[in-house]
C-alpha cells in the first residue's frame, strides 16, 4: 500500500498540471487541436489511476478544455469521485467541474444524492459553501426533492456564509420542486430580518425574484420591505426592493402614494447610478394618478439627467427609461421628439435601435409624417443592412400600428411603400409586399391609386428585379402583380400593363412570383377583353388574344411546376377563346365570371374559433372503425400487404395491373413524342436557349445605368404638401365656425382658444377611410387562452403563502431504511416534480433536433465585398451513408450549391479528425490537408461530391467540426472565402437497412448472446404504420413482421452488429425493446430513436 | 392565392432563446480576449456545449465591433449584454431584460478590483493559470444567477483559507 502511494506521488510528478496545460496550449498555437487530443488521451490515463490527488489534476484540466469548447461528459463519473474526495482542496475541483458542466439531463447526477448530503452537513463549512455552490448549478427535481429539508435546516445554520448561501439555493429548489415552497416559507421570511447583511440581501433576492412573478401572494409582506427600505443602506438590497414594489404597486394603489416621498428623496440622495435608474424606472408607473404626476421633479430629473450630459451608456438608460413613462405619460415625451431624432444619428446602435422604439410609440395622426420622412432620410443615409433593414420594419410598423390608426392620407403610405421598393438588397421585400396588399384590400377608397401605382412598378420591374439573385425586394412585383389583376377595372391602360407583365425578362424572377404573374394576367386579359367588346372594338380583341397566346409559352416552359402547370392551363383556355372569337361569339362575359366575387380578409384565428356545433364530437367514429370488423379475421398474417390491397379496391376497382401497364406505356410514349416534356434539366437558362422560336420574341433592351430613381414614380413629399394644405384648409373652416361661437360667448374661453394647437381629433382623413376588419366566424369565442405559455416555470410557484400548514406538508426527510423499503430514494422515480418537468425538456430536444439531427444541414455564407455590398451564398447538404463494402467506412455525400453570382473554385473541405473518426485522405497527404473539390461552381450551379470516412468503433454518435475554404471570383477580383461547419454521424448512419426473414429473426434473437434495452414514449398521435415508416426511414431498419399493433424490426451496422426491435403501441404510446450485440450501440440507438418519436 | 397571402402577414418573429425565457437574472458571465480566447466561463442555466462555443464567438464579435464611445449595452436576442473593456480582456454578462443595467454594469467593475487585490495587478495569464481561484471568487459574489456578496474582504475570506491549508 505505502509503495502504491508513493509510486503514485512519483508518477505524479510528470503529470501535467492546469499550469503546464495552459502553457503548451499557448506553444502549440500551430496544432492546438492535436496538441490537445494528445492531452485529452493523458488526461484519459490519469483518471484511469487510483490515486485521488492525480484524479483531481486531470479533472481541473478539463475543466480548462471545457470552458475551451471540449466535450467532457465522458468523464461525468470521474469527476463525481473526485467530489467525494475528503480532502477540501480536491472537492472544490470536483465540484466545480460538476457545476460547469452537469445538467438535468446528466444521468450520474442520481449517484450524487448522498455524497452531497454528506457534504451539506459538514463542520467545515467550505465543505457545505462549495456544495451549495454546485448544486446550484446542477440540481434537478429529485435532488430538489430529497435534499430540501436539508437545504432548509441551513438557512438557520450559524454561520452567515452558509446561511446567505442556502437561502438564496431555496430559489432554485422552489423552481424544481414546488411543493417545497410552502413549508419553507416562514423561515425564509425570518431571513428577511437576519442580523447578518448579506442573509438578509439573499432573502429580499429571493422573495424579489418569486414576487414578481406572482405578486399578490406577497402584498402582506409590503410592510416589513417598507420598513427595510428606509432603513438599509446597501444599495444592491435597496435596488431589489425598489423592484419587488415595482411589481406589488399596481395591485396595491395606496402603497403608491406611500412610496413616492422615500423614492424622491432616494432620488436626490444617492450617487450610485444604478440605484438611481431602478428609482427612476419604479417611480415612473407609480406617478399614474393625476395627483401625483404633478411631482415633477422626478421627469425633469430623467430630462435633465440622461439627455444633455451623459456618456452613451446613460444615455442609452435615458431612452429605456423614456419609453417606459412613454406608456404613462406620452405627452411628456413626445416634447422631446427632437431629441430622440437626433438619437437616430448616434453612432451607436444600441441607441439607436431604443430611439426608434420610442418613436413607435410617440406617432399621432399629427406628427406621422414628419417622423416618417425623416426616417426615410435616415434608411437613404443608413450603412449596414441590418440597420437599415430594422428602420424598414419599424417604418412599416409605426404606420400599420392598431389598424393603421395614424394614416389620415393612404395615398402617401402607398406612396412611402413604392419609395421603399428602392432599397437595394434588403431582406424585407415581402413585408412590403405585404402591406401593399393589405391596404389595397382592406382600404376600397385607394384602389383607384393604389392599382396606378402597382401599374407602374410592374412597368419598371426591371430595375426592381435588376439582380433577383441578391434581392429581396422583387416580392413586391408578386403584390404589385396581384393588385393589377384582381382590381384591374381601376386600371386605366391595362394594355401597357399586360405587355409589362408579359415580358420575357419576367421569366427570371422566381416560380411563385410568375405563378401569380400568370394567374394575375389572365384576369387583366379578362377585364381587357369586356372592354374591347363593349366598345365593339373586335378586332383589337382578337390582337390582345393572340399577344396572349404569343407570349404565354415562355411560361409553359419555366421549370417551376406551379408556373407551368398555371400557364398551360390557361394557354388552352385562351386557345379555346381565340376559336370562339373567329366564329365570333362574344365570350367576355364568361371570361369574367371566372373571376367574379371578391375575396375579403380573414383573421389568422378565425379558423380556430369557430365553435364545435352542440352534439357534434368530432372525436367520434363516422363509421365503426374498419379494424374491429377485420380482427376476426384469426389467421396471423402481414398487415402491410393487406392493407394495400384493400385500399386499391376501394378507390379504383375496375383497375387491373395490366390496365395500369397499359397506361404506363401509353404515357411513357406520349411523353418521348413530347417536344416540351423534360425530364430533368439543373438549370433554367439552358432550356431556355435550347426552346425554338425565341428569336420572335422581342427583347427589351434594359439600361442598366438608369438612375435609382425612377421617373414617374411618385414622391411621398408632394403629398405630405399636399396634405398639410388640406389640414390648413380644413383648419382654417373650423377655426370659422370657432368665431362663430366665439362671439355668441364673448371671450369666457378666450385664453383656451388662443392656445389652441390641433389635436388629433381635428384631423379629418383624407379619403373616405374604410378599413375592412378581417372577418372572424359567427359566435365566435371571445378568450385568448391560447396566447398563454402553459409551460411557465413560475406558473406552479403561484401558491397562496398566507394559509396555515397542513400536517401533511412537510419535505421528505431522510430516514434510515426500513427492511421492506430496499430501493434506495435516489433510483425511486419522482412524483410530481419530474412530471411537471418532461414535456419541456422534449420540446428543447425537438427543438435541437429539428436543427441538426436532420440527417440534411443547410449552412450558407454571406460575403461582404469592398464598395458595393454583394452577397454571395453557398449552400451545402449532406447525407451520410454506412459502406458495406468495408466495415468501418462511411460515406458521406455533400451537395454543393452556389447561390451568388460569383464564380467559385478552389472549393476544399477539411475536417478536424477526432480519435475515432478520421476523413480518408489520399496518400501522403497529413491530418491538416484539406481534400480539394473535385468541381467548381458557376452563379447558380449545384453538384454533389463524395467524402469517405473512417470509423473506429460505431457505437457512439459523433461530431465533427470542419470547413470549407474557397474562392470567389467575380468582376472585382477574388477573394478567399471559409465556411465552418459540424457534421453530424448519427449512430442510426452506421446502420444499413437489411431485409431478414422471421425464422432467422427468431433464432437470432433465442442465441442469447445480445443485450437488452428499451424505451417507451408517450404522447404518440400518429397512426402505427405512418410510425413504422419513420423508423425505417430516420433509423435505416426494416420490418420484419407486423401484427396488430406490434411490429418486429430488423437492421445491420456496417460492422455487422446485428439490431432487433419489438415495437409495440399503446393507446397513445409506444415502447421499444431492442436487442442488440452490444449495449452502448442499441443504448445510443434508442436515445436517437426516442428524440424522432417525441416528435411524433 | 389568398392562403399565400395570409401566410404572408407580418407575424411575431419568434425569436430564438436560449432556454426558458426570464429564468434567470444574470445568464451567464464571460471573459473573453480580443483574439476571441475564451478565459472564463461561468452559465447560470444550462447551454449545450457546442452552443456555448458559437455562443461565445458571437458575443465577442459584438463586442469588438463596438468603440468605447459607445453604451455598453447590446441588445442580443432575447437578452442584454453588459460588458466592459479591461485592456485586451472584455467581460461580458448576459442579463434577463428585467435585470437592472447599470447594476451589472458596477458589478463587473467590482469583481475585477477584487481580481486586483487578490493577484494584485491582475493580468490575463493571472487569470489563465488560476483559472480555479477566479471561480472561487465568481461564486462568492454571484450565486445562482444573484449578486450575493460585493464586500471584497466577505469574498476573498474562503480564499486565503485555501491558500493556507495548501501551504501548510
Amino acid at each position: 500500500m505505502a509503495l502504491k502511494m508513493v509510486k503514485g506521488s512519483i508518477d505524479r510528478m510528470f503529470d501535467k498540471n492546469l499550469q503546464d496545460l495552459v502553457r503548451g496550449i499557448r506553444n502549440h498555437k500551430e496544432d492546438e487541436a492535436k496538441y490537445i487530443s494528445q492531452c485529452i488521451d493523458e488526461i484519459k490515463q490519469e483518471l484511469k489511476q487510483d490515486n485521488i490527488a492525480v484524479k483531481a489534476n486531470a479533472v481541473c484540466k478539463l475543466t480548462y478544455l471545457q470552458m475551451l469548447g471540449y466535450d467532457i461528459s465522458w468523464a461525468a463519473f470521474n469527476i463525481i469521485e473526485v467530489m467525494s474526495a475528503s480532502k477540501f482542496t480536491f472537492k472544490r475541483i470536483g465540484y466545480l467541474a460538476a457545476s460547469q458542466c452537469f445538467h438535468e439531463g446528466t444521468d450520474v447526477i442520481m449517484l450524487t444524492t448522498n455524497q452531497i448530503r454528506k457534504d451539506l452537513s459538514s463542520p467545515n463549512q467550505y465543505d457545505t459553501g462549495v456544495a451549495l455552490t454546485g448544486l446550484s448549478c446542477f440540481v434537478t427535481p429529485d435532488l430538489a426533492r430529497d435534499l430540501a429539508n436539508d437545504i432548509m435546516t441551513l438557512m438557520s445554520h450559524t454561520k452567515p456564509y452558509i446561511r446567505k448561501k442556502a437561502v438564496l439555493i431555496m430559489y432554485k429548489v422552489f423552481l424544481k420542486y414546488p411543493e417545497s415552497l410552502r413549508p419553507a416559507f416562514p423561515r425564509l421570511k425570518e431571513k428577511l430580518e437576519d442580523p447578518d447583511p448579506g442573509v438578509q440581501s439573499a432573502a429580499v433576492n429571493v422573495i424579489c425574484e418569486l414576487a414578481r412573478r406572482n405578486p399578490k401572494n406577497y402584498l402582506s409582506l409590503a410592510p416589513l420591505f417598507f420598513k427595510l427600505m428606509t432603513s438599509s443602506t446597501n444599495n444592491w438590497v435597496l435596488i431589489k426592493i425598489i423592484k419587488l414594489f415595482g411589481a406589488l404597486t399596481p395591485l396595491e394603489p395606496r402603497l403608491g402614494k406611500k412610496l413616492i416621498e422615500p423614492l424622491t428623496n432616494l432620488i436626490h440622495s444617492t450617487s450610485a447610478m444604478s440605484l438611481l435608474y431602478e428609482c427612476v424606472n419604479t417611480v415612473i408607473p407609480i406617478l399614474k394618478s393625476p395627483v401625483l404626476a404633478r411631482n415633477n421633479t422626478v421627469f425633469l430629473y430623467v430630462e435633465k439627467l440622461y439627455f444633455v450630459f451623459f456618456p452613451p451608456t446613460v444615455k442609452y438608460l435615458g431612452l429605456l427609461a423614456m419609453s417606459k413613462i412613454l406608456k404613462t405619460h406620452p405627452k411628456s415625451v413626445q416634447s422631446h421628439k427632437d431629441l430622440i431624432l437626433q438619437c437616430l444619428d448616434d453612432k451607436d446602435e444600441s441607441i439607436r435601435l431604443r430611439a426608434l422604439d420610442l418613436l413607435y410609440g410617440m406617432v399621432s395622426k399629427k406628427n406621422l409624417m414628419e417622423i416618417v420622412k425623416k426616417l426615410m432620410i435616415h434608411v437613404d443615409k443608413a450603412e449596414g443592412t441590418t440597420y437599415r433593414d430594422e428602420l424598414l420594419t419599424k417604418i412599416i410598423d409605426i404606420c400599420s400600428q392598431s389598424n393603421y390608426q395614424y394614416i389620415t392620407n393612404f395615398e402617401w403610405y402607398i406612396s412611402i411603400l413604392v419609395e421603399l421598393t428602392r432599397l437595394e438588397g434588403t431582406r424585407h421585400g415581402h413585408l412590403i409586399a405585404a402591406q401593399m396588399l393589405d391596404v389595397a384590400i382592406r382600404v376600397k377608397a385607394i384602389r383607384k391609386f393604389a392599382v396606378s401605382q402597382m401599374a407602374m412598378l410592374l412597368d419598371n420591374a426591371h430595375l426592381i428585379a435588376s439582380n433577383t439573385q441578391r434581392n429581396g425586394i422583387c416580392e413586391v412585383l408578386y403584390a404589385a402583380a396581384w393588385i393589377c389583376g384582381e382590381f384591374s377595372d381601376h386600371l386605366e391602360e391595362s394594355n401597357q400593363t399586360l405587355e409589362a407583365m408579359l415580358r420575357p425578362k419576367v421569366t427570371t424572377l422566381p416560380g411563385h412570383i410568375q405563378a401569380v404573374y400568370v394567374q394575375n394576367m389572365v384576369k387583366l386579359y379578362a377585364s381587357i377583353l369586356q372592354q374591347k367588346e363593349q366598345a365593339g372594338e373586335k378586332e383589337a380583341a382578337q390582337e390582345i388574344t393572340q399577344l396572349m397566346i404569343d407570349r404565354l409559352p415562355q411560361f409553359v416552359q419555366s421549370a417551376d411546376l406551379e408556373v407551368q402547370e398555371r400557364a398551360s392551363c390557361i394557354l388552352q383556355l385562351i386557345k379555346y377563346i381565340q376559336k370562339l372569337q373567329i366564329k365570333e361569339v362574344p365570350v367576355a362575359e364568361e371570361v369574367i365570371a371566372l373571376f367574379a366575387g371578391e375575396l375579403n380578409p380573414v383573421a389568422p384565428k378565425a379558423q380556430k374559433k369557430v365553435p364545435v356545433p352542440e352534439g357534434l364530437d368530432l372525436d367520434a367514429w363516422i363509421n365503426e372503425p374498419p379494424s374491429d370488423s377485420e380482427s376476426e379475421d384469426e389467421k396471423p398474417r402481414t398487415i402491410f400487404h393487406d392493407e394495400e390491397q384493400r385500399h386499391s379496391r376501394h378507390r379504383q376497382p375496375e383497375i387491373d395491373e395490366e390496365e395500369l401497364a397499359r397506361r404506363r406505356e401509353v404515357r411513357k410514349q406520349e411523353q418521348a413524342n413530347n417536344p416540351f416534356y423534360i425530364k430533368s434539366s439543373p438549370s433554367p437558362q439552358k432550356q431556355y436557349q435550347d426552346t425554338p422560336g425565341v428569336e420572335h420574341i422581342p427583347v427589351v433592351q434594359i439600361d442598366l445605368s438608369v438612375p435609382l430613381k425612377v421617373p414617374g414614380m411618385p414622391m411621398s413629399d408632394q403629398y405630405v404638401k399636399l396634405e398639410e394644405e388640406r389640414r390648413h384648409k380644413q383648419k382654417l373652416e373650423k377655426d370659422k365656425k370657432k368665431k362663430k361661437q366665439k362671439k355668441e360667448k364673448k371671450g369666457k374661453h378666450r385664453r383656451h382658444n388662443s392656445l389652441h394647437t390641433e389635436s388629433d381629433e381635428d384631423i379629418a382623413p383624407a379619403q373616405h377611410v374604410d378599413i375592412i376588419t378581417e372577418e372572424m366566424p359567427e359566435n365566435a369565442l371571445p378568450s385568448d387562452e391560447d396566447d398563454k405559455d402553459p409551460n411557465d416555470p413560475y406558473k406552479a410557484l403561484d401558491i397562496d403563502l398566507d394559509k396555515p400548514l397542513a400536517d401533511s406538508e412537510k419535505l421528505p426527510v431522510q430516514r434510515h431504511r426500513n427492511a421492506e423499503n430496499l430501493k434506495s430514494p435516489d433510483t425511486e422515480a419522482p412524483l410530481v416534480g419530474k412530471k411537471s418537468k418532461k414535456p419541456k425538456k422534449k420540446e428543447k430536444k425537438h427543438k435541437e433536433k429539428e436543427r441538426e439531427k436532420e440527417k440534411k444541414k443547410e449552412r450558407e455564407k454571406k460575403v461582404t465585398e469592398e464598395g458595393k455590398k454583394v452577397v454571395c451564398v453557398l449552400s451545402a447538404t449532406y447525407d451520410i451513408q454506412g459502406n458495406l463494402q468495408n466495415d468501418s467506412q462511411v460515406t458521406v455525400s455533400v451537395i454543393f450549391e452556389n447561390k451568388s453570382t460569383s464564380f467559385l473554385k478552389s472549393m476544399e473541405l477539411n475536417v478536424l479528425d477526432s480519435l475515432n473518426a478520421k476523413m480518408l485522405r489520399p496518400e501522403g497527404s497529413s491530418v491538416h490537408d484539406g481534400i480539394p473539390v473535385p468541381f467548381q461552381l458557376p452563379p447558380g450551379i449545384s453538384n454533389e461530391a463524395q467524402f469517405v470516412f473512417t470509423l473506429q468503433s460505431i457505437v457512439m454518435a459523433q461530431k465533427l467540426k470542419g470547413t470549407l475554404s474557397f474562392i470567389v471570383k467575380n468582376d472585382n477580383g477574388s477573394t478567399h472565402e471559409k465556411l465552418d461547419f459540424k457534421l453530424h454521424f448519427s449512430c442510426a448512419s452506421y446502420l444499413i437497412t437489411t431485409p431478414c426473414y422471421s425464422d432467422a429473426f427468431a433464432k437470432l434473437l433465442e442465441s442469447g448472446d445480445l443485450h437488452m434495452s428499451s424505451i417507451k414514449v408517450d404522447g404518440i398521435s400518429i397512426s402505427f404504420q405512418h410510425l413504422l415508416a419513420k423508423i425505417c426511414f430516420y433509423h435505416h431498419f426494416s420490418v420484419v413482421e407486423r401484427v396488430d399493433s406490434c411490429a418486429s424490426m430488423y437492421s445491420r451496422s456496417i460492422q455487422g452488429h446485428h439490431v432487433c426491435l419489438l415495437v409495440k403501441k399503446g393507446e397513445n404510446s409506444v415502447s421499444v425493446d431492442g436487442k442488440c450485440n452490444d449495449s452502448t450501440l442499441l443504448s445510443n440507438l434508442l436515445d436517437e430513436m426516442k428524440e424522432t418519436l417525441s416528435k411524433c | 392565392m389568398w392562403q399565400k397571402y395570409s401566410s404572408r402577414l407580418p407575424a411575431s418573429c419568434n425569436k430564438e432563446t436560449i432556454s426558458e425565457p426570464n429564468r434567470k437574472m444574470i445568464k451567464f458571465f464571460l471573459m473573453v480576449n480580443k483574439q476571441g480566447q475564451t478565459r472564463l466561463s461561468r452559465y447560470y442555466e444550462h447551454v449545450e456545449i457546442h452552443k456555448r462555443t458559437m455562443l461565445e464567438a458571437e458575443v465577442i464579435k459584438n463586442c469588438l465591433s463596438r468603440s468605447r464611445e459607445q453604451c455598453s449595452f447590446i441588445e442580443y436576442k432575447d437578452f442584454k449584454l453588459v460588458y466592459r473593456q479591461y485592456a485586451a480582456l472584455f467581460i461580458v454578462v448576459g442579463i434577463s431584460e428585467t435585470e437592472n443595467e447599470m447594476a451589472v454594469y458596477e458589478l463587473i467593475h467590482n469583481f475585477v478590483e477584487v481580481l486586483d487585490r487578490y493577484f494584485s495587478r491582475v493580468s490575463e495569464l493571472d487569470i489563465m493559470f488560476n483559472l480555479d481561484r477566479v471561480h472561487i471568487i465568481l461564486d462568492e459574489m454571484v450565486l445562482n444567477g444573484c449578486i450575493v456578496e460585493t464586500n471584497k474582504n466577505r469574498i476573498l475570506a474562503p480564499l486565503f483559507v485555501l491558500d493556507k491549508m495548501a501551504e501548510s
